[in-house]
């Protein structure tokens, strides 16, 4: 039997604000979700949300999957736990911009570098929302806000270009108003076996409203003929754009990177079920103790 | 104390004093003694000055003495700094190479060097050497260098043997006898009965960023996790250990996180996200002394008061404190059970003395079980947080095939659903209030204090953790009565009032400098007339508390 969109819906009041590029993440999440559901691919009761605190973060509330809403920051670690538990899980983290590439920039940068296999899609607002409206770590320098009166005084960090040089296995970038697009790329970051990292560009309708900015400059890197297995070529695309303002031309959508790494879990279970109940003796190891 | 011997060896770093210090350890349990076993190192990997006192006695000891009878130095510093320890039948065993001493001297480094071997083999001639003066058969060297040693193990023989042979004129000048014991003891540290009693209850995976002292327990489980059929992960932070084994947990796999104070600090977030979305997880914290770094490798019991009240918000958390590795494997596979039992954090309160040094121990694994949590049944919907009389809500993990599992670090509703509503508010924090209820309750069916001594003595000593082994020693040579919780929180009233009812002299003895424990059980209502604290980083000695009590009492 095949679930629908409504199945994958909660009781829970939206309070994101009308025209949020949230609305179009959690549509595109849901549409992969049930693709994958009804084509076979994915179970439902494996898949688990992980997320951080912020905007972002009530993704978790409104769609009706297994989810552990995280602190600020602190998304990716538990994934990660939650992955070594239980192999067979779909663990995708929703992670904010300030969470994922400030708070907890450290979880996103060793994750990338195992190679876990979990997926963290980043909606990248490139503000801070919830608190009213500051600079993130991927906001324009000059951005100007609660925090920043005269302008953030600091350069953005690319995250595609840092995720290159982690070690991610798979790195794409999507524009959450092109809800077809994100979906497709959500399908494949899911369904890629290693470490899938999605920074899904969020426009934020109240303070730091994106549409006509990205709008005109977004182009499909598939489209443009990009070579995905190529890192030098990838890193190429992520330097095209640099999170700045309106200087910039073009802005590069779709798969940067992928390639096949054997994973984190891969190695470090090596084969053992944690969910075995066979509690070990120990008098063999006792005995080198007398 | 019929018997009772104590060495001692020092020497620089990495010249594998701890190694020689714990053969003799295992040397003496084979011999039938009961021994206790403190290592002295500094926060440095070459030079500095390192020993170990080896105490062995013919009754249970958890605790050395400053003095000792003999003292086996591979370096003048160690003549300088130990020469006042020694005391009774007393022997220096020096290396005449380098050290100016009376006693025996044996050229150990040109005995090494003739071998063309690495000078940290000059413990393998000092234990031979040893051996001949303790009058014991070259066999038992052999059999413990076996089972002590990882590497190079027919060389260490070997030389092992060329020190008996070079102290053979002085065979059996300090003869001591076998003791017949039928119990069969095992020599553990701390930090490895932790491991052995968590892995019995059904630990599968550790975590941990390297800390002193709980790095020792990081090393245990990783060298045997196959055998123990367990994970062992290492992260970039502390924020990365408490993360992952919180979200094994939230997968239904039994997690553990060992660290010190100051990566606890990093911890505390979890701590709290582990009280309101009721995670069950096991925190291991081996306490030194701080601030902030403090002594890396020393002993303090600091902690008390940061592991009860650490954590924002309102939230039911178990602290516990063993005081030697018996208490310390049967607590440490209690506390997993206990986090499982009612999804809350749970601290495991150890100090240096008692993860680094090492004792022999008697156990059992057959009595240790894994106690069940309340698992959902798999009828109607599934609420990860459904209201129930004791606060307890049944678990279900993601994977089930009809059960929606949403855990959240927000305030709830039975579902998981973020909510600000006020009435649901207030109920969940009563859900907190009734798990702290069904804790108590809990605990006062099970094994809460300890005591020792005389239980009609009017002198009652409170103490925890591994100072208890000194204080318990005391306390049975002069009949006094002693009160060891190994919870603190929440602390056993029920149990401590009815050791105090009579008692018209309370000493409270721990390694802080502002009596924590003391200023705990006046917030619960006993009265404390005194208080013993020792604050320079080592443990409480037996010659030392024996004469900051008889001050206090006499």
């Amino acid at each position: 039997m095949s679930i629908k969109i409504e199945d994958l819906s909660t009781y829970a009041k939206n309070t994101w604000c009308p025209g949020c590029g949230n609305f179009g993440i959690e549509r595109a999440a849901k549409q992969a979700f049930i693709e994958l559901i009804n084509e076979g691919k994915v179970k439902r009761e494996k898949i688990v949300i992980v997320t951080g605190i912020g905007c972002h973060g009530k993704i978790a509330d409104y769609i009706n999957v297994n989810s552990f809403y995280s602190l600020h920051g602190r998304a990716i670690a538990p994934a990660i736990g939650m992955k070594l538990a239980n192999p067979t899980l779909n663990v995708i983290a929703f992670v904010g911009d300030g969470d994922a590439l400030g708070e907890g920039l450290e979880h996103t940068i060793f994750a990338a570098k195992r190679n876990v296999d979990i997926t963290v899609i980043v909606h990248d607002n490139r503000v801070y929302a919830l608190t009213t409206g500051q600079f993130t770590p991927t906001s324009p320098k000059g951005f100007r806000g609660g925090s920043t009166p005269k302008g953030s005084p600091e350069e953005p960090l690319n995250p595609i270009e840092l995720m290159l040089v982690s070690g991610a296995t798979f790195i794409a970038r999507a524009y959450s108003a092109n809800l077809n697009h994100t979906k497709e790329i959500f399908k494949q970051a899911i369904l890629h076996k290693g470490f899938a990292f999605v920074d899904v560009l969020q426009p934020c309708y109240t303070f730091f409203d994106t549409y006509k900015y990205y709008g005109p400059r977004v182009y499909d890197l598939q489209k443009d003929g990009h070579d995905a297995s190529n890192w030098e070529a990838a890193l190429a695309r992520a330097r095209e754009w640099n999170y700045g303002g309106e200087e910039a031309k073009r802005i590069p959508i779709g798969l940067f990177f992928k390639t096949d790494k054997t994973t984190y879990e891969d190695i470090i279970l090596s084969g053992k079920d944690l969910y075995d109940k066979t509690i070990p003796k120990i008098n063999r190891i006792l005995q080198k103790h007398v | 104390m019929n018997h009772e011997y104590s060495i001692l060896i020092g020497g620089q770093a990495g010249d594998g004093i701890r190694i020689t210090g714990y053969t003799i350890a295992k040397l003496f349990n084979k011999l039938g003694y009961w021994v206790f076993a403190y290592n002295d190192y500094q926060s440095l990997i070459r030079g500095g000055h390192n020993f170990s006192i080896v105490r062995a006695a013919d009754k249970k000891i958890e605790a050395h003495k400053e003095k000792v009878n003999i003292i086996i130095a591979m370096n003048q510093e160690t003549i300088e700094k130990h020469s006042w320890r020694l005391e009774n039948k007393k022997l220096i065993i020096f290396d005449s190479n380098n050290v100016k001493a009376e006693g025996i001297g044996l050229p150990l480094t040109e005995i090494v060097k003739n071998k063309g071997l690495p000078l940290v083999a000059k413990n393998s001639v000092a234990l031979g050497a040893l051996a001949s003066v303790l009058d014991l058969d070259f066999s038992l060297i052999e059999n413990v260098i076996r089972s002590s040693f990882r590497r190079s193990i027919d060389e260490n023989i070997a030389i092992a043997k060329e020190g008996y042979e070079a102290a053979i004129n002085y065979k059996g000048i300090f003869k001591i006898p076998i003791i017949h014991d039928s119990q069969s003891k095992f020599l553990l540290s701390g930090s490895e009965a932790i491991g052995l009693g968590a892995v019995k209850a059904g630990l599968k995976i550790y975590v941990a960023y390297p800390m002193t002292p709980s790095t020792p327990l990081l090393h245990y489980l990783a060298s045997n996790s196959d055998e123990f059929k367990i994970i062992v992960i290492q992260p970039e932070n502390e924020i990365a250990v408490i993360g992952i084994a919180q979200g094994a947990a939230y997968a239904g796999i039994r997690s553990m996180v060992g660290t010190s104070g100051g990566g606890f600090c990093l911890m505390v977030e979890h701590l709290s996200l582990a009280g309101q979305a009721e995670i069950p997880i096991l925190i291991m914290i081996g306490e030194r002394p701080g601030p902030a770094i403090g002594l890396p490798t020393y002993h303090a019991q600091g902690e008390l008061f940061f592991s009860i009240f650490a954590g924002h918000g309102e939230f039911p958390r178990i602290v516990a404190s063993p005081g030697d590795p018996e208490e310390a494997f049967y607590l440490s596979a209690e506390m997993l059970n206990l986090a499982w039992k009612f999804q809350v954090p749970a601290i495991l309160l150890a100090d240096y003395s008692l993860l680094e040094s090492t004792f022999s121990t008697i156990i059992d694994e057959e009595k240790v079980i894994i106690e069940n949590p309340k698992l959902w049944k798999g009828e109607g919907e599934y609420k990860r947080y459904l209201q129930t009389e004791d606060g307890i809500s049944p678990l279900a993990f993601p994977g089930m095939e009809k059960a929606i599992v949403k855990s959240n670090s927000y305030e709830h509703d039975e579902f998981g659903i973020t909510t600000e509503d006020p009435e649901l508010t207030k109920q969940g924090a009563e859900k907190r209030i009734k798990k702290s209820i069904a804790i108590e309750n809990e605990l006062k069916k099970r094994k809460t204090i300890k005591t020792y001594g005389k239980s009609k003595s009017k002198i009652v000593l409170i103490t925890w953790g591994s100072t208890k082994g000194a204080v318990a020693e005391i306390a049975e040579k002069y009949g006094f009565n002693v009160i060891q919780p190994l919870y603190l929180n929440p602390l056993p009233i029920w149990e401590i009032e009815k050791h105090l009812s009579k008692a018209e002299k309370t000493i409270c003895i721990e390694a802080n400098s502002t009596g924590q424990l003391a200023k705990w059980m006046k917030y619960h209502g006993f009265k404390i007339d005194e208080t013993i604290l020792k604050y320079d980083g080592r443990p409480f000695t037996i010659d030392y508390l024996e004469e900051k009590i008889r001050k206090v009492i006499y």
